[in-house]
């Protein structure tokens, strides 16, 4: 019983991590169909401005509250960057915007390589989270609890602000009907940087989180963005719930296939499993219904 | 088109042909140090990689992003049978393998201590893993970005498969120090020179059988799929039969090009088979036209050729290199420098007559729909 509520916390643990990385990608590959290589270095990149302000601030209790929103703007402004200087121009290449973003992925690393050098850093978590978290008698690292209400909060406000805001009308509106939302007024162009910033800023909200995790290195974004990713072919294009159920699935799978062999084959066994999957749904767990024939 | 000029493109493709095998094992070897031909060996065996990938992306719209999975699967396969057969005749186990532990070699290294079972597996066993992910994926109209994603979750579960294994894989150094090649000494500088011969008969033969798919009906059907994979469905065909065909034909050959890079190069890592890797052969293909017979072989050569001479000045100037190539070729130039000529003398002719009637774009790169 123990064993078995440890593995369901750690894969929660685990799919709130992969919740965070691919909430962002759920708006620029599920909503606008960009294939965003380069999310996983804009989750680097938060890393490593939450590492910047702790050496700025010195306090690493306050360090953190600062990083969160300071990583957000910064992976926010890489994105528009992006968006504004390459993808603008390739819409209509979805699949070439994945090459394009791989080959800015491999210059970002390349500078995170060159600035904070091939060793990775340790950002020091506060003390207001270290230790355990003791809960009838089971005892959860604080900094994973953190991780996992981060994650809430962030699918929490993402949803009302797509909900219930005038912007998020503007977001959806584009993405359902572009022509008929640029007729109603509606500037898609620049709807769609205010998606691609959000996006984007939710990778470097991700990436504080990662710190929390252990070291950070300049290659930190490569190991979560194809898990990503699948977390977003899992739960179906378009819908911010499908990436919340498939991250929590696949990371509660993941820990139990892991625990019970071993990680390497686990993820060859967890690949299958998807394959399968897909067998099953192709579309993912949500599908929104149209009537084009692809 | 009369039969003249019938007669003459078909002297061309064989004159061009004869030109090149002159060219790659007749000149090549006589003028290159035995350590360049080396190097020229390894590029050869990206190239076989580029003519696959130039097919099932180029005229198939498959975004392949795992080929380094079935370049690896024939390298280890190679790897393992040389190193067995390299292995001291008393106990039958690698050397490798006795320094990590005692427990001999596992059962499924066993099979691959025949030459002829493992040159064997080096065709059917790529062939098989692309047939089944082929047939899953695109039977369920799984596609496009979907199958790209895919394609690149299996090769990071490869290499992360390969890394944690290190009594049975060699892990992260992989499996390198060989010292034969099917009973032929590798140190000799003679049999160097064989696997340097065969490396460029096996990719004449591969760009050959990919221009035979090119120009037949599977061709005209393939890039069919790619352009308007609903229409060619109601015609009566199946595109996931198509498709998987292309992708099994790249798979076999990316198989072969790894089985022939292990006794070349004489080392096979998770280091040249994983994510990076495995995107990393697109930019050749892309750079050269991934449409074009010839491209992909160029530009692959071109590329790794590039790549040795950058990184050995200046080390992160070539990652910097690579990440430019990708942004700009593939955002601004997508069919390579192979439509580069089209292009301008397309722009120029624009230029000289209003009234010239619309030229067919030569060189236009549809999105394919994978």
């Amino acid at each position: 019983m123990e064993v078995l509520l440890t593995q369901l916390f750690n894969g929660l643990s685990g799919g709130s991590i992969l919740l965070l990385a691919a909430l962002g990608l759920a708006l620029t590959f599920g909503q606008m169909g960009v294939i965003n290589m380069a999310h996983g270095e804009f989750i680097m990149a938060g890393a490593y401005t939450a590492f910047v302000v702790q050496k700025a601030l010195g306090d690493a209790g306050v360090s953190l509250l600062v990083s969160l929103p300071v990583a957000f703007v910064v992976g926010g402004l890489l994105g528009v960057v992006l968006e504004a200087t390459l993808l603008r121009r390739m819409y209509h290449r979805p699949l070439d915007t994945l090459l394009v973003t791989f080959g800015v992925s491999l210059v970002l690393q390349q500078l995170a390589r060159d600035i904070f050098g091939t060793a990775g850093v340790d950002v020091p978590a506060p003390a207001w989270l270290s230790g355990p978290l003791e809960v009838f008698g089971f005892s959860f690292p604080r900094t994973r609890v953190f991780i996992l209400v981060l994650a809430i909060v962030a699918v929490i406000v993402l949803a009302a602000l797509l909900k219930l805001t005038p912007l998020g009308r503007r977001i959806r509106a584009t993405v359902q009907n572009r022509q008929l939302a640029e007729s109603s007024g509606i500037s898609t162009r620049r709807t769609d940087l205010i998606t691609f910033f959000v996006g984007s800023g939710l990778a470097g909200v991700a990436g504080v989180a990662l710190t929390l995790m252990g070291s950070i290195s300049s290659n930190l974004g490569t190991s979560y963005v194809i898990d990503a990713f699948l977390v977003v072919v899992i739960g179906g294009i378009g819908q911010i719930k499908g990436a919340v159920i498939a991250a929590f699935v696949l990371g509660v799978v993941q820990s139990w296939v892991e625990y019970s062999t071993t990680a390497s084959i686990g993820k060859v066994i967890v690949f299958a499993l998807i394959v399968a999957f897909l067998q099953l749904r192709p579309q993912g767990i949500y599908v929104v219904r149209s009537r084009s024939l692809a | 088109m009369n039969i003249r000029s019938i007669l003459s493109s078909r002297w061309a493709v064989l004159g061009g042909f004869a030109l090149g095998a002159i060219l790659l094992m007749g000149v090549a070897p006589a003028v290159l140090s035995d350590f360049r031909l080396g190097l020229l060996g390894k590029y050869l065996c990206f190239a076989m990689v580029a003519v696959g990938i130039g097919l099932a992306w180029g005229r198939g719209g498959m975004l392949v992003l795992g080929q380094g999975v079935f370049f690896g699967l024939g390298a280890y396969l190679m790897a393992m049978h040389l190193k067995l057969a390299d292995a001291p005749a008393s106990t039958g186990v690698p050397d490798f393998m006795a320094l990590i532990s005692s427990d001999g070699v596992p059962w499924w290294w066993e099979p691959f201590r025949s030459g002829a079972v493992t040159l064997i597996a080096i065709v059917v066993i790529p062939a098989v893993v692309a047939i089944v992910l082929g047939l899953a994926t695109f039977h369920r109209r799984v596609r496009g970005a979907y199958f790209a994603i895919l394609s690149q979750a299996l090769a990071a579960a490869f290499a992360i498969w390969l890394i944690g294994n290190p009594r049975s894989t060699g892990g992260s150094t992989g499996l390198n120090n060989f010292k034969g090649f099917f009973g032929f000494s590798l140190r000799d500088p003679a049999n160097r020179l064989m696997l340097y011969l065969i490396a460029a008969g096996a990719l004449l033969a591969m760009i050959a059988i990919a221009r035979q798919l090119m120009v037949s009906r599977y061709g005209e059907l393939l890039v069919a799929c790619r352009d308007a994979e609903e229409r060619v469905r109601f015609l009566g065909y199946n595109p996931a039969t198509i498709k998987t065909a292309a992708y099994t034909v790249a798979a076999v050959m990316a198989g072969i090009a790894g089985a022939l890079f292990v006794p070349i190069v004489g080392i096979i890592s998770p280091n040249d088979v994983g994510i990076v890797p495995s995107i990393g052969l697109l930019i050749g293909v892309a750079i050269g036209g991934r449409t074009t017979l010839l491209g992909p072989v160029l530009g692959a050569i071109a590329v790794a050729w590039a790549e040795t001479s950058l990184s050995e000045q200046f080390p992160s100037g070539w990652t910097y290199l690579q990440g430019l190539l990708f942004m700009l070729v593939v955002a601004f130039l997508p069919g390579g420098l192979a439509s580069l000529a089209p292009t301008l003398r397309d722009w120029r002719k624009h230029r000289r007559s209003d009234t010239a009637a619309g030229q067919p774009g030569v060189a236009a790169v549809p999105e394919g729909s994978a």
